[in-house]
């Protein structure tokens, strides 16, 4: 079974944001980048669904500047057996993004995709649709349990509601699954595959080899802003009669709470 | 050109095992420190991600890392444990033995089924009499047909308790001093063998740490590491390699400890501002961060020269760096104790058990004086 499991390089979560001058973006030098964790859960299903199926390949996908690369490798270090980088410079939004993954699960002949439900640098949750969308496949989202027939035609997936509340989904395959965490433990790489991973030779493809050359992205991010700076907190003062008093108005009247 | 920069490999490698201790080890630090429990089940982990037995060369299925290799891994894993690292780091100590001084036959028998399954190896050189005399050792390997007839006993042997082999140093005739010194691949399993109680020790407290003692036990002759009388030289060649990583381990302990005080030092409030504001604090913080960058280049700088085959500038450089980053990682520790102030004395902060856990790195593999001695030697010898 080809079992493809979509990567994004992301910073890591404890990075302090800056905005690049124009807006556009932020200043991604002194980041320090790592796997989107919810991409991590994927690659590690990828790794359970072959060893549970006892054979197939899984193969990493990710779209990106070279430093994208290090994200490949440690999948591969975690025992991913294939990896595809689509190289671009500048940043493609979602949509070029999804055409460009979709090329790919075409060329490596997909059985099934995994993929995190969103990642934690733009919280858009959008690629594992517009991948779907692209390529006529289901998808669910916001998985945390994926059952694979022994056929290998048919999955059955859990999938998380609010509190705690669950759904059973019957999915044909090929599908592209977006998983939540709870899933699994992902697995570390493994200091062999660290040295295994680094001979390992990555696909390379530019968006002109997947016929995309003159495709453009269709939105761009025009004005980045942090968020506001938390105001300070509020000291209440009077004794405990009049203190208790302008608490219970600032929580009715200002935060609204009760 | 001189080039201070890690691999991309050596990057990943320090990011996994940074990652490891976040998620396996500082979680559950403090209960092990509390219980002294042996932590079988994490180095059962960092054997099963690789972290264990990095020197294997290749051709016997190892991954044939150097010095530098174990640097990382325990400046990473010393920052979050000193005895939980020193227990997944000991088996180095145990095999190198063997790798250095044994046939193919040996490494294959003794070291390769250390790779298909988490065993433990102990280095047993130290006894109750002689600690940094190592060359006066009285253990007695008395050879008797196809047999060395071993008695004796071993002090402060680190995961004896849990151990499936021991490198066991011991003489032949003791009035031929160091030359007398043979080394042994003893299978824990022989009879005649018996463990001390776990000693209940100030710092690294779950690091397993016994006594044993041989009794009649009877080792076949091809369990001989090297040649007669070469176990001493097997020994100190061991120490050479094993004495930089032990001084990473503190390199990581002092960092770690010099993170948590700086984090404390802007958030305690003492004259209505963050402690941090003030010089006295400030000149703390400046001190511990010369004291760890400069013992972790003599670290980097002893494991590059092991590693290119420079064994005596390695030597003399390994003692360096353990010398510093021992001593080093003490004052730091005092000093991260010292600005968190009455809390730092207490368990519900880290950094009380960093200054027991690195107490232990100026005595073992070498006091603090004996690596001055070393020093001094190669100063003066010509």
């Amino acid at each position: 079974m080809n079992i493809i499991v979509l990567v994004k390089q992301v910073p890591d979560t404890e990075t302090k944001v800056r905005i690049t001058a124009d807006k556009h973006n932020i200043e991604t030098n002194d980041i320090k980048w790592i796997i989107n964790p919810y991409d991590e859960f994927a690659i590690e299903e990828g790794l359970k669904t072959k060893e549970r199926l006892k054979e197939g390949s899984v193969t990493v996908v990710t779209v990106g500047p070279d430093r994208t690369v290090e994200a490949l490798r440690t999948a591969v270090a975690m025992g991913a057996d294939n990896a595809v980088h689509v190289k671009t410079d500048g940043t493609l939004d979602t949509y070029l993004v999804s055409r460009a993954i979709a090329e790919v699960c075409k060329k490596e002949n997909a059985q099934i995709i995994f993929t995190g439900k969103q990642a934690i640098d733009d919280d858009q949750a959008a690629t594992f649709g517009y991948v779907a969308e692209l390529l006529q496949y289901p998808s669910a989202s916001v998985i945390v349990k994926c059952d694979i027939s022994l056929n290998k035609t048919q999955a059955t997936l859990e999938q998380e509601g609010d509190e705690g509340a669950k759904n059973i989904i019957e999915t044909s395959l090929p599908a592209v699954i977006a998983v939540n965490k709870g899933i699994n433990t992902p697995r570390y790489a493994s200091l062999p595959g660290i040295m295994k991973a680094k001979k390992k030779e990555i696909k390379t493809y530019t968006l002109q080899d997947l016929g995309l050359g003159s495709e453009t992205s269709k939105t761009l991010d025009s004005d980045y802003q942090l968020p506001p700076e938390r105001a300070a907190g509020k000291k209440i003062a009077g004794d405990a009669a009049t203190q208790v008093k302008e608490l219970v108005r600032l929580l009715r009247e200002e935060a609204k709470v009760i | 050109m001189l080039d201070f920069s890690l691999s991309d490999e050596q990057v990943a490698l320090r990011d996994m095992v940074r990652k490891f201790v976040q998620q396996e080890i500082i979680p559950n630090a403090a209960k092990y420190d509390e219980t002294s429990e042996f932590p079988r089940e994490i180095i059962n982990k960092a054997w099963q991600t690789g972290l264990m037995n990095i020197a294997i060369p290749e051709k016997f299925g190892g991954l044939g890392l150097g010095v530098l290799g174990d640097v990382i891994i325990n400046e990473e894993m010393g920052a979050g444990c000193l005895g939980m690292t020193t227990s997944i780091a000991v088996n180095t100590l145990g095999l190198y033995p063997i790798l250095l001084g044994g046939t193919e036959a040996q490494i294959e028998e003794f070291v390769v089924p250390f790779l298909s399954s988490p065993k433990l190896a102990s280095f047993c050189l130290t006894e109750p009499g002689s600690g940094s005399d190592a060359g006066s050792l009285s253990t007695m390997a008395k050879e008797e047909g196809d047999y060395f007839i071993l008695n004796g006993s071993k002090m402060w042997i680190t995961n004896a308790g849990h151990a499936d082999l021991f490198t066991v140093f011991c003489t032949t005739n003791k009035e031929l001093k160091t030359k007398g010194i043979i080394c042994l691949a003893v299978p824990a399993n022989l009879p005649g063998i018996s463990l001390g109680k776990h000693e209940n020790k100030l710092g690294q407290r779950c690091s397993d740490t016994r006594s044993i003692t041989f009794e009649n036990v009877q080792v076949p002759k091809k369990n001989l590491i090297g040649k007669m009388g070469e176990g001493f030289k097997i020994a100190m060649r061991t120490l050479d390699r094993t004495r930089t990583p032990i001084a990473a381990g503190a390199v990581g302990a002092a960092r770690a400890a010099m993170n948590y005080s700086k984090n404390y030092a802007k958030e305690r409030k003492q004259f209505g501002q963050p402690i941090a504001n003030f010089q006295a604090i400030q000149f703390m913080l400046a001190d511990m961060a010369v004291k760890i960058e400069s013992a972790r280049l003599l670290c980097y700088n002893a494991a590059w020269l092991i590693d290119k085959g420079q064994d005596e500038q390695g030597s003399y450089f390994s003692a360096l760096a353990k010398r510093h980053a021992a001593d080093m990682a003490m004052e730091v520790a005092t000093d991260a104790v010292q600005i968190y102030g009455g809390y730092g004395y207490t368990k519900e902060y880290p950094v009380e058990k960093i200054m027991r856990d690195v107490k232990l790195v100026q005595i073992y593999e070498g006091t603090s004086q004996i690596q001055r001695v070393l020093i001094a030697r190669h100063l003066l010898k010509d």
